[in-house]
């Protein structure tokens, strides 16, 4: 048992037990869906997949420091519609230039909820329930009730979202969804092995200590919030390319799902613990429950949210009834094996830390 | 040393509330410049009454908010439980047993998120996110992309009609759900056990309080206020979507929080959520008499709901370094 207990984490127990819902939920669905297991559902899924995780990616950056960002829905809608029309009067724009301002437009509106979260005080609920109004509205009256059309739009960006990266007879390897897995592992790299990464953990586990011991608290979360808007006008971008019709309503209740991906890929809500790896797996889940749901015959696919919450139900309660228990167990067998002696103020209590 | 302390913070209090007051009698006085209507009888009902579901769970929304919790999925339960009542009054129920099965609908709601706040502890904030998505899936489950309206004319008249002189019945239950949550927050021992546990969790459980009881009690009063505001929206719109009362919550949680009530829980009155509650209707009302239209008055919202949170940090801020300056002054001052 300790040896097991030496080689596996809790956080790995986590993400294996999510594999095992993802492969059963496709198992299911196989049985029940007549001709599931093609291609077309698979790049189906992979499409929605890539452009939810690179907003998943930002979320989890932004839990990880113990905060939320819901504005980011309004942010992909804001950028898609803002880049959308930029390209459809100026088509000669090149890619890059515009998926760079998109990227911008995006840092910069998650600027703002960093600076209000992090020097103005104001809780991350608060401030980004607000700014998902704000946002929102900025794009209503921009938009002065016009919508982008696909045919306003040059020819590279409508073939985006089919363009391969590789395939295998009918199973291709779409470049967004490339691009996405891309971002999953730099971003991975990034909170395991730089410094700016661990402060992450750090501030999310005990924002006090985090400013006691001296790390810079509040550029840091802003830092995060910044790169969580960036990335979601990245998102914006991908939305653009794959959707074309961009109306005031684009993107709108993503943020739902982005969190809900998150949560189910054990990214802890009070912040602190949790992997990218698991943010991908969190969302591959979702979108496979999506798109499975729009071709089971039995619900409709109106089942989809109630399904989504009672999803993120489960996966909070499983971390905190199970996962706690299980981790208090390893640290246990941890100090026994290092034989230090327990003292009862190191005793770890269930709960754990509370603001 | 405590009295003085006490007075001060009771001092910040009726700044608070009388700069409310303030913004009130300024936005009144704009208003009525602007339009000879805006001070009769019929626009200031109808003020209230284009709001009046939203106010009545701000209610029960800053009886939770002090208690140091909060709940999302108000608007969701709205939906659900106007859902479920159209869904029912198509598949033939009676009127009232259909108003019963959405009241018992928000029931469920509060007991499922009251189960998982105060007995498994897990935060209000996630718990009922997940709500807020889950009873809208099933408001959605239940009525697709479609509507459903054609309700007896005498429950419509109740949303629509004045009940009392002039006076609808969903303003005569505002006002006394207002006067029995003020009853209930401020003269009752409930409502010093919903501050104490605003204030402390662990030291009200040390001190005997059944934390979890009350939790889950305000949980339950929030689903079932909820669902009665939900009816009631239903009966003044005559007919229900998938989607009535989205996006409710963020209206109802910014009149509480720019009543005073503090985000973290154990302070805050109702008389300043009464006062904020009159502050955003005779704005909204200002606005829509100089033609700005519904998604700016949102707009306008989220940064009085970001303003309500970021001028008290602004101030206390301030006052620290005032604080500590004057503090320094006198410890140069003593030593030389």
């Amino acid at each position: 048992m300790r040896a097991v207990r030496r080689l596996v984490r809790p956080e790995q127990i986590r993400v294996f037990s999510l594999v095992l819902v993802i492969v059963l939920a496709v198992v299911f669905f196989g049985s029940q869906i007549e001709n599931y297991y093609n291609a077309r559902l698979f790049n189906r899924i992979t499409t929605s997949v890539a452009i939810l995780v690179v907003m998943a990616v930002g979320q989890t950056l932004v839990v990880l420091t113990r905060n939320i960002d819901l504005s980011i829905g309004s942010i992909v809608g804001f950028t898609a519609y803002f880049v959308g029309t930029q390209l459809a009067t100026n088509n000669e724009m090149a890619p890059l230039t515009v998926a760079l301002l998109a990227v911008g437009m995006g840092a910069l509106l998650g600027a703002v909820n960093g600076v209000l979260v992090s020097y103005g005080r104001i809780p991350a609920i608060i401030t980004t329930l607000g700014t998902l109004a704000l946002y929102r509205t900025f794009l209503v009256e921009y938009s002065d009730s016009q919508s982008v059309i696909t045919s306003a739009l040059p020819q590279w960006i409508i073939e985006l979202p089919t363009r391969n990266f590789l395939s295998f007879g009918d199973l291709d390897l779409r470049t967004m969804f490339i691009w996405s897995l891309l971002i999953v592992v730099l971003f991975q790299l990034v909170v395991t092995y730089l410094p700016w990464g661990r402060r992450l953990y750090a501030i999310g586990s005990n924002p006090e200590a985090a400013h006691l011991v001296g790390l810079p608290v509040r550029g840091t979360v802003l830092s995060a919030f910044v790169i969580c808007g960036a990335l979601s006008g990245l998102a914006g971008f991908m939305y653009l390319a794959r959707f074309g019709n961009i109306t005031v309503v684009a993107g709108l209740g993503l943020e739902l799902q982005v969190v809900a991906a998150v949560v189910v890929g054990g990214v802890n809500i009070f912040g602190g613990t949790g992997s990218m790896i698991g943010a991908l797996l969190g969302t591959f889940l979702i979108a496979t429950l999506e798109q499975s749901l729009l071709r089971w015959v039995i619900v409709s696919e109106f089942w989809r949210d109630a399904l989504l919450g009672l999803l993120i139900l489960m996966a909070v309660t499983a971390d905190a009834v199970i996962l706690e228990r299980v981790r208090t167990l390893w640290a246990r067998s941890e100090l026994q094996m290092t034989e230090i002696e327990v003292q009862p103020t190191v005793e770890i209590q269930e709960g754990g830390y509370e603001v | 040393m405590e009295h003085s302390g006490m007075w001060r913070r009771l001092g910040w209090l009726k700044r608070w509330e009388g700069l409310l007051l303030g913004l009130l009698i300024v936005t009144v006085i704009i208003n009525s410049l602007q339009s000879p209507f805006y001070l009769g009888l019929s626009n200031q009902i109808n003020t209230f009454q284009l709001f009046i579901e939203k106010i009545i769970v701000a209610i029960i929304m800053a009886l939770i908010i002090i208690n140091g919790e909060i709940d999302l999925s108000v608007a969701s339960v709205m939906g659900l439980a106007a859902a479920v009542l159209a869904y029912t009054v198509d598949a033939g129920w009676a009127m009232s047993a259909a108003i019963l099965a959405g009241l018992v609908a928000g029931v469920l709601c509060g007991l499922l998120n009251g189960f998982f706040v105060a007995r498994i502890g897990l935060p209000s904030l996630v718990v009922t996110l997940a709500g807020l998505i889950m009873y809208r899936g099933m408001a959605r489950i239940l009525l697709e992309d479609g509507s459903i309206g054609g309700f007896p004319d005498w429950f419509e008249a109740l949303g629509q009609d004045p009940f009392v002189g002039p006076i609808p019945l969903a303003l005569i239950l505002f006002i006394l759900l207002f006067a029995v949550g003020v009853v209930v927050l401020h003269f009752a021992g409930i409502g010093r056990y919903i501050y104490v546990i605003g204030n402390n969790k662990e030291v009200a459980r040390y001190s005997g309080v059944n934390v979890e009881q009350v939790k889950m009690g305000l949980f339950i009063a929030s689903g079932v206020i909820a669902a009665l505001a939900g009816i009631l929206l239903a009966a003044r719109l005559g007919s229900v979507r998938g989607n009535t009362a989205e996006g409710f919550e963020l209206d109802i949680i910014t009149m509480v929080l720019l009543g005073g009530v503090s985000i973290f829980g154990g302070s805050g009155t109702l008389a300043g959520v009464g006062l904020a509650i009159l502050l955003i209707l005779n704005l909204r009302n200002g606005m829509s008499l100089a033609n700005i239209t519904g998604n700016t008055q949102t707009g306008v919202v989220g940064i009085l709901l970001i303003l309500s949170v970021l001028i008290p940090n602004l101030a206390q801020t301030i006052r620290e370094r005032w604080l500590r300056r004057r503090t320094a002054v006198k410890v140069i001052t003593s030593e030389t």
